[in-house]
């Protein structure tokens, strides 16, 4: 299998980690990534995305331009990235962030409403792991127990009390996930 | 088991230092490599093995402490992006003058000038051909990998101390910000006096009564006495050129047509390898990790097999000079690079590549 992807949106949404954590789990699932984040003279609200790819061989190229799966938090990145995703791919969502739907037709859409997600759980701050959630549902190879191995190798040791809230908004994600277009 | 991490290449830079007993790094921040001092000052590796991280107020500060250190026969490396690189190149030259080991990480970014912050590979002939000024070369190797910026640290320092030479880890800014699973060695500890006695006896490390001062200079006042270095230095760099050559091969052995490449447009011409392969068109890539020494020999050999090569580069054209000086005529050779901090896909590649080539 290999999985090439884009997660997309402003900085602060937690656009970078959310690829670490799930470049992370795959390795503890012994499969190989690679997470290339775009840089730039970037600042906070300004868009950030980073391109993770994970394959069961060892990875040759890291820069991507077509997408198995798009991840977008923001119309800017829907603009974007829409029309780079492969026939058949996937695209997740999260509405809040956007003004204009989706008009792909010939790819799988789920959307995701993270804020609310985090808003239950009462921490903004695992607004991504909800966006993650959803990925999860609508491509479940990973594991739950490497993606909580995944969680707990990003995180810092300092913070290591947030660790259940983040697996709490993986869950919830995962259950709201709407599919939008099969 | 050996643990496994995920990690950026500039991180890989930093443990690696730590985990392979390197004595000292000097550095002055800037991108995309700023996280080489970022995480050392995070991992404080004062507090553990003794290693000394010091944020010069220059890198041409950093790049003399280095000189510094090295004098005394101490593991020691800086750091630093394509213009601090150009502010360090003096101090180069005197480190190679004086004969002095060390590792310079250069992870490059778009020139000239102030140039942009994205990737490039266009310090190439800064880093194989000089730099600074005088008849020198530095030992040049370019990782392709966070896994290798790891392993050319601990690699990079064996080969300057058994050459008593500089060595830059010519590396870019795709190669410093990917991150990927890299596997931790065993850690080596920080030398003991004695083995740097050993190890360097030509070192200032203070003067028993059984031998002479060791000085270390690149001052020579005598016309003679120069020359007579300059060859010394010669004979170090055909010996270097003997032993230290290095590459890798990806589909070379039936391929008829070659991309040479070197660091992360390595990763990406294996993509368009690939590619050209599934269509039928024997495509194969030849990847030098030492630059200096070049694989001069290696390709001269290609050059009798392929119908053509191809020097697929960040810059305007710069190893593709040391691919056709090694071809020499034998078969034609092209270029296709990009600037700015733009990246070329594999997809562009292969269409470059078939243009070239005039294949559909």
């Amino acid at each position: 299998m290999k999985e090439e992807i884009i997660i997309a949106g402003f900085g602060g949404q937690g656009v970078l980690s959310m690829g670490k954590i799930l470049a992370y789990s795959a390795i503890m699932q012994d499969l190989e990534v690679t997470w290339m984040p775009s840089y730039g003279p970037e600042m906070r609200g300004g868009t950030a995305n980073v391109c993770v790819i994970i394959s069961d061989k060892k990875i040759s190229s890291p820069i991507i331009t077509r997408y198995d799966t798009a991840i977008i938090l923001n119309q800017q990145s829907l603009d974007k990235f829409e029309k780079s995703i492969k026939p058949g791919g996937l695209l997740i969502y999260d509405p809040s962030g956007i003004t204009r739907a989706p008009e792909r037709t010939d790819i799988k859409i789920y959307s995701i409403d993270a804020i609310e997600v985090a808003a239950s759980i009462g921490n903004a701050k695992v607004y991504n792991m909800a966006v993650l959630g959803a990925y999860l549902k609508a491509r479940p190879f990973l594991e739950m127990k490497n993606v909580v191995k995944g969680l707990e190798k990003s995180i810092p040791a300092r913070y290591a009390d947030v660790i259940p809230k983040n697996r709490e908004a993986i869950e919830k994600g995962m259950e709201q996930a709407k599919l939008v277009l099969e | 088991m050996t643990e496994k991490i995920l990690m950026k290449g500039n991180e890989a830079i930093a443990i690696s230092a730590i985990r392979n007993g390197v004595d000292g790094y000097f550095g002055y921040p800037i991108t995309p490599q700023s996280e080489v001092m970022e995480t050392l000052m995070k991992e404080k590796p004062w507090e553990t093995t003794g290693m000394v991280v010091l944020q010069a107020e220059s890198e041409l500060s950093s790049i003399n402490m280095v000189y510094g250190g090295a004098s005394c026969g101490k593991k020691v490396m800086t750091s630093s992006s394509s213009p601090g690189i150009s502010l360090m190149c003096e101090g180069i030259s005197y480190m190679a003058g004086a004969e002095l080991p060390c590792v310079i990480v250069d992870v490059m970014r778009g020139g000239p000038g102030l140039g942009t912050i994205q990737p490039s590979q266009s310090d190439y002939s800064q880093s194989v051909k000089g730099g600074g000024h005088g008849d020198y070369h530095c030992i040049v190797i370019a990782p392709a990998s966070p896994q290798d910026m790891y392993d050319y640290v601990d690699w990079g320092f064996e080969l300057a101390f058994k050459y008593r030479n500089p060595v830059i880890i010519l590396a870019d800014g795709i190669i410093g910000q990917l991150m990927e699973k890299v596997e931790l060695h065993p850690v080596k500890p920080r030398r003991t006096a004695e083995e740097i006695l050993r190890d360097a006896p030509w070192a200032t490390t203070g003067k028993p009564a059984s031998r002479q001062r060791n000085i270390i200079t690149s001052l020579s006042l005598d016309a003679n006495t120069q020359e007579e270095f300059n060859r010394k230095l010669l004979a170090k760099y055909e010996t270097i050129k003997e032993n230290e050559v290095k590459f890798c091969e990806y589909h070379t052995e039936d391929a008829e047509y070659l991309f040479v490449a070197f660091g992360c447009s390595s990763r990406i011409c294996e993509a368009a390898t690939d590619i050209l392969r599934e269509e039928g068109i024997k495509a194969g890539l030849l990847r030098p990790v030492t630059l200096y020494p070049f694989p001069e020999k290696k390709i001269a050999g290609l050059a009798g097999q392929v119908k053509s090569m191809m020097s697929i580069e960040l810059n305007l054209g710069q190893m593709v000079e040391d691919v056709r000086l090694a071809v020499n005529g034998r078969c034609p050779v092209g270029f296709y690079g990009r600037q700015g901090g733009n990246i070329y896909t594999p997809e562009e590649i292969v269409d470059e590549f078939k243009k070239f080539n005039n294949l559909k």
